[in-house]
């Protein structure tokens, strides 16, 4: 994507040839016959995915450190206190203090449960905006699928980062602001998805026999294309949320994320940019590395949703 | 082959309207519009009205539409707020800049990633393959500004031996004269694509092996070594050609990235300063012109492909 500044590419995910057989489960594993089972393959496969473990596990953990973390280790982010500023770390403060004498620690914690909460809701709008769409071009097809699809394409055509800065250049950024604004650029890529698949499934024999049987379209979408789309655009969704937590830190490095005394990790790095030549490590550092491994660990979680849904294609 | 070049064409062209449809909504939805954002908050309604028809924004939209439209075709972009310049300019002055720095961290990409790929491929599972897989994975996920500060702290502030600032010059010469100061600004940039074409040259390569043709040159007799470069390397470098394509959106945007943290007086640095300060015409030329690349290198790269490998039928 996205993104995706580093806006990701379509296919070119990091998950590609790995080899799918390792991942299997044992023949006596497998379940046919009740579609629930298919689900339950898959679930089987992703629990074997040792990297999706971890990677859960570490979303899991970066959770409770940027939401209960605060309720543990109190620090003040609102009042500003020159006389602490720049600390290198040390007693009372284990990672330092900022330019305006915030704690490093806490703050990588208040900065998380932004970029976290952008992240996370940015990518369910994105998601349902995008799935409606998609289904909605490919379910009616003709000429209401070419002028949706030509929207997809220019929208497209922008970098997401342009569109982006253009956006929060017309309405300042607020948690809310920041939310939709990114929710409402990373929706194509889903609706081009989904768009595909319903034009795939359309013609099956087995949703075309629901037809021939005088089943409704309705049930057609709820009940044979919906379950059978849902495994695409769950992966895809967990891709949207490593996307959006880098958009949001890309808007703070440039300024133009939320504003003080808030702050998410981009904002933080971009305050620790001044200091560069004055080696304060511990105002850069941190926040890098929590988005790096944050997003690993979304994409590692994603990877294993992925090679567990294309096993129950396979099987399919 | 013409007609199919004629067809996407016409759509390419269909796509750009529909871009600069959605940008001219985006700026007519501006609170107040584009007026009470130059003249500020404190602006008479008497003062608003007298800008609106010196600058035809009281003309039915559509009117405006068609002239703004005719304008942009013709490379009138209109005129900055800030900097006092027309947008055209400021925009032949620094677009070539991007470019250049884009084309080069592109080229470096290609030289890196295709042999690593391919390494990846040939030695799959083993020590390099995993190496390689896993600072993929991290270059991927890193935000380019976060490079871009370890490479300046490195290679700047540590060790000294290159300028933490790109070239401040104007014209394109001069770049190539300061070129130590470049490598910086077109390594961070090329780090992500790295990442991103390596990934895509290995499994490209392993999705041919499996393929008949392998095989049969197998059989036939050929070495390990002319089953691979004359082979699978020709059939798998194809889809990097889309990829070049398709990245181009992405590369703008780390454009946009890498020059704000190296002061590369780019368009992306243009852009950038644009949108702090509400330079709404600027953006908008921005925006347009590199929807307009993205779409001339999705056309470019698809008719590429289509010379190169005889199977795309059009």
């Amino acid at each position: 994507m996205t993104v995706q500044p580093g806006a990701p590419i379509e296919g070119m995910d990091a998950a590609a040839g790995r080899p799918a057989a390792s991942t299997l489960p044992p023949p006596g594993a497998i379940e046919t016959g009740h579609p629930r089972s298919l689900f339950r393959l898959g679930f089987e496969v992703f629990v074997q995915n040792r990297l999706a473990i971890v990677g859960i596990v570490v979303v899991a953990l970066a959770i409770l450190f940027c939401f209960v973390g605060p309720l543990i280790y109190r620090t003040d982010q609102v009042t500003v206190d020159l006389t602490i500023a720049n600390l290198p770390p040390g007693p009372g403060h284990p990672l330092g203090t900022d330019g305006s004498g915030y704690d490093v620690l806490g703050r990588l914690m208040v900065g998380g449960q932004t970029s976290l909460i952008v992240g996370l809701a940015a990518a369910a709008i994105a998601t349902l905006v995008g799935t409606v769409w998609g289904a909605v071009a490919g379910f009616f097809g003709g000429w209401v699928d070419g002028v949706m699809m030509r929207v997809v394409d220019a929208i497209l055509a922008i970098p997401i980062l342009f569109l982006l800065l253009f956006l929060v250049t017309i309405v300042r950024p607020s948690l809310p602001v920041m939310i939709f604004v990114i929710g409402l650029t990373a929706w194509l890529v889903p609706a081009r998805l989904v768009r595909g698949e319903s034009l795939t499934l359309r013609v099956r024999e087995y949703v075309q026999a629901v037809r021939v049987m005088g089943g409704s379209s309705w049930r057609s979408v709820t009940r044979h294309i919906m379950p059978n789309v849902i495994g695409t655009v769950i992966v895809n969704a967990t891709f949207q949320v490593a996307d959006a937590i880098l958009l949001v830190a890309y808007l703070g490095y440039l300024g133009l994320g939320i504003s003080p005394p808030a702050t998410d990790w981009g904002g933080m790095l971009s305050n620790g940019t001044q200091y560069v030549f004055l080696n304060y490590w511990w105002l850069i550092y941190p926040a890098g590395l929590a988005i790096i491994i944050v997003v690993v660990a979304v994409n590692l979680v994603g990877d294993g949703l992925r090679d567990a849904v294309e096993v129950r294609l396979q099987r399919r | 082959m013409v007609g199919y070049i004629v067809r996407r064409l016409l759509q390419s062209v269909l796509v750009v309207l529909v871009v600069t449809v959605i940008v001219f909504i985006l700026l007519h939805s501006l609170p107040g519009g584009p007026a009470r954002a130059i003249l500020g908050p404190r602006a008479t309604p008497l003062q608003i009205a007298q800008f609106n028809s010196d600058n035809g924004l009281d003309r039915p939209l559509i009117v405006q539409y068609a002239t703004s439209v005719a304008g942009w075709f013709t490379g009138n972009f209109g005129f900055s707020y800030v900097l006092n310049q027309s947008v055209g300019s400021l925009l032949a002055e620094r677009l070539p800049k991007t470019i250049i720095l884009a084309a080069l961290s592109l080229v470096l990409t290609v030289i890196v990633a295709v042999p690593v790929g391919i390494w990846q491929a040939v030695r799959r599972n083993r020590l390099f393959d995993y190496i390689a897989t896993g600072l993929s994975f991290i270059f991927y996920a890193a935000p380019t500004f976060f490079l871009g500060l370890i490479l300046i702290e490195v290679f700047s502030s540590w060790l000294g031996w290159l300028p933490p600032e790109a070239p401040q010059s104007n014209g394109v010469v001069p770049i190539f004269q300061q070129f130590p100061a470049m490598i910086l600004p077109i390594v961070t940039l090329a780090l992500l694509s790295i990442a991103g074409f390596s990934r895509y040259m290995r499994s490209s390569v392993l999705d041919n092996v499996s393929q008949d043709y392998v095989r049969t040159a197998r059989a036939k007799g050929a070495s390990p070594s002319r089953v691979l470069w004359r082979h699978v390397l020709r059939n798998a470098l194809i889809p990097i050609i889309t990829l070049l394509g398709l990245s181009l959106p992405a590369l703008f945007a780390g454009a946009l990235v890498t020059e704000s943290i190296f002061n590369f007086p780019g368009m992306g640095l243009l852009f950038w300063q644009a949108a702090q300060q509400s330079d709404y015409p600027v953006e908008l030329g921005v925006v347009i012109v590199t929807a307009f690349a993205t779409v001339i290198g999705n056309l470019l790269a698809d008719v590429g492909l289509a010379v190169i490998d005889p199977r795309v039928t059009l």
